[in-house]
């Protein structure tokens, strides 16, 4: 390998295979991490995939694994990783991309990143971010948007843009994102990698920056679902600092080579119909028939209240978040407005005011809107019954078929700017997602193809608790829909 | 629709000050989105019950032990202002109360 081992060779590695050529001595973890980190200082300029690099340690780990013999290496060791800066990380600033924590400096880190880190990974930096998850394109960031590497003029897609670009991007060989209405699947699917959210409860929230508790969940951002599954493996598992958190029930297994023979999959015929661009559909209707061809039984199947997922998602979702968000008050960490403030009321709204950007402050106010005396019931009440319907729509679905799909998102990257004079517009960008966390299910994008030469993604929805499954069938749909295409910065490398 | 007064009513409660400029566009963004929210009214709700928990979690419980939490010391580092060991806020209470 080192003989032949181009730049680009180096960066369209998948994890997996960065590891068997590590064990067996052909690549060196440090070159592995140099080849990342090169790409950064050439594209992440335009990219601005990354908020803070943190590229010395990001050396010294790679080198003392190189020192390290073979046999004592962590199981993940040497691989070039990239985190959502949602994740606090100790000794390094996390600022959710908002003004509010520009200079927070945690005192603590993040269980799913010491997990990671203990299993060997090395961390290459902090990646942008829609300010606190807010949003679907990482143009809600306050350190300003992330580029598409597909196209610098289009959006990464969000929440998780950065990680998504970093992974598209060749600066970084896997990542780390959360997902709260979508926030790894759409900016996957808009990015042409892969995008795991898995089962709520599945891996600790300990140290994720809270934005709506009963939805969050950390996932990863990938090339390859066996690199999903990959690291979900050292992910999972109860954590008594996250009292939602269980243990899965299942060791997670690395999916294998097969095709899709006795598996059933649902169309979700709300989600194949109006509202979904006409590329879009193309590319997932090759992709539905190449499955049919693998062995799958593919019919159409209804989830009769999912067009209400929406309303009820930007109820409790905006609800929990005006909770959490009340913390942020100037007092014990983070921003704190300055000049003469006459008591503390005008302290907590100066500094709330100046620290919050647009969208979060909208989100919190729609949030207090709808906890308000006179309006709690008829909203958030009411929303917690039609998340109830949404549960029980997909059991019904799970008794017919093992698996659900749709697009990931109904368009492909929308350019800069686009969307976000109207934020009704953006929030259907996550119309495909938001169900599937609304019923704290497993799901999972891939690539599914190109339309006007920009990736399309293919949803797989399972029962909750299905990671095997789940994963298995995405490798397999994987396998027959070949996409191999990668961004025009990752093939200019070669 | 959602009112300029409602928007500085519930912009008072979450403890945020808008611009007048904000209290127009936010009512008007508030509005269309609230519009859109109240389709969940055409639903029979009756005897739906409310989920509270996705995965059906009940109580969790766990021993009651002591354990180690964090230092003042690291509890202050990030502190806009502290003195004293405590976090230092602009005065709450008039001269003479307490």
């Amino acid at each position: 390998m080192t003989g032949t081992a181009t730049a680009g060779n180096l960066l369209r590695l998948s994890a997996l295979d960065a590891l068997e050529l590590m064990r067996t001595g052909a690549l060196e973890a440090a070159a592995l991490t140099d080849a990342y980190l090169s790409q950064i200082a050439k594209n992440d300029k335009i990219v601005a995939a990354y908020l803070r690099l943190t590229t010395a340690e990001a050396r010294l780990k790679a080198a003392a694994n190189d020192a390290a013999p073979a046999a004592d290496r962590a199981p993940l060791a040497g691989l070039p990783t990239a985190v959502k800066d949602v994740l606090v990380t100790e000794g390094v600033i996390t600022t959710c991309a908002s003004k509010m924590l520009e200079a927070y400096n945690p005192i603590y880190t993040a269980t799913s990143i010491l997990k990671l880190a203990e299993a060997g990974i090395v961390m290459l930096g902090k990646t942008n971010m829609d300010e606190f998850a807010m949003g679907s394109s990482t143009e809600n960031s306050a350190f300003g948007p992330t580029r598409n590497p597909w196209d610098p003029e289009r959006v990464p897609g969000g929440s998780s843009g950065g990680s998504a670009a970093a992974v598209a991007a060749g600066e970084a060989i896997w990542a780390l994102g959360s997902d709260t209405g979508g926030s790894i699947r759409q900016p996957a699917a808009f990015c042409g990698v892969v995008g795991l959210k898995p089962t709520y409860g599945s891996i600790s929230r300990y140290g994720l920056v809270a934005f709506a508790s009963s939805f969050d969940q950390v996932g990863p951002i990938t090339k390859t679902v066996r690199d999903a599954a990959l690291m979900l493996q050292y992910l999972v598992g109860k954590d008594p600092l996250d009292t939602t958190s269980v243990e899965h029930p299942d060791v997670i297994n690395l999916p294998q080579d097969k095709d899709l023979d006795g598996l059933s999959v649902g169309i979700v015929s709300e989600l194949v119909g109006e509202g979904i661009d006409a590329g879009v559909k193309k590319v997932f209707d090759q992709a539905v028939k190449k499955m049919e061809a693998a062995g799958a039984a593919v019919c159409e199947t209804s989830l009769p209240h999912v067009e209400y997922a929406l309303p009820a998602y930007y109820i409790l979702a905006p609800a929990e978040a005006s909770a959490n968000l009340a913390r942020f008050d100037g007092v014990r960490y983070g921003f704190r407005a300055v000049g003469a403030l006459a008591d503390i009321t005008e302290m907590y709204e100066l500094t709330r005011s100046q620290g919050f950007g647009d969208e979060v402050k909208r989100r919190i106010m729609l949030g207090t809107y709808a906890l308000s005396s006179g309006y709690y019931e008829a909203y958030y009440g009411q929303a917690q019954k039609v998340r109830t319907l949404v549960v029980e729509d997909f059991e019904r679905a799970f008794d017919q078929v093992d698996l659900l799909i749709s697009p990931t998102s109904p368009t492909t990257a929308f350019r800069l700017g686009e969307k976000t004079g109207d934020p009704l517009t953006m929030y259907k960008s996550d119309i495909c997602t938001i169900p599937v966390n609304l019923a704290g299910l497993p799901g999972i994008s891939i690539p599914a193809g190109l339309a006007d030469g920009l990736p399309v993604g293919l949803q797989l929805i399972g029962p909750a608790f299905s990671e095997n499954m789940l994963l298995q069938a995405a490798h397999s749909a994987e396998a027959v829909i070949g996409f191999d295409a990668v961004s025009p910065l990752i093939e200019r490398a070669d | 629709m959602v009112s300029d007064d409602d928007v500085r009513y519930v912009a008072r409660l979450a403890r945020l000050k808008l611009k007048s400029a904000e209290l127009d566009r936010y009512s008007r963004q508030l509005s269309g989105i609230i519009d859109h929210i109240n389709k969940i009214a055409e639903l029979d709700l009756k005897d739906v019950e409310p989920t509270s928990h996705v995965t059906r979690l009940e109580n969790v419980f766990r021993a009651d032990t002591p354990w180690s939490s964090v230092s003042q010391e690291k509890a202050l580092l990030n502190a806009p202002e502290a003195e004293a060991g405590a976090f230092k806020v602009p005065q709450i209470l008039e001269a003479g109360e307490q």
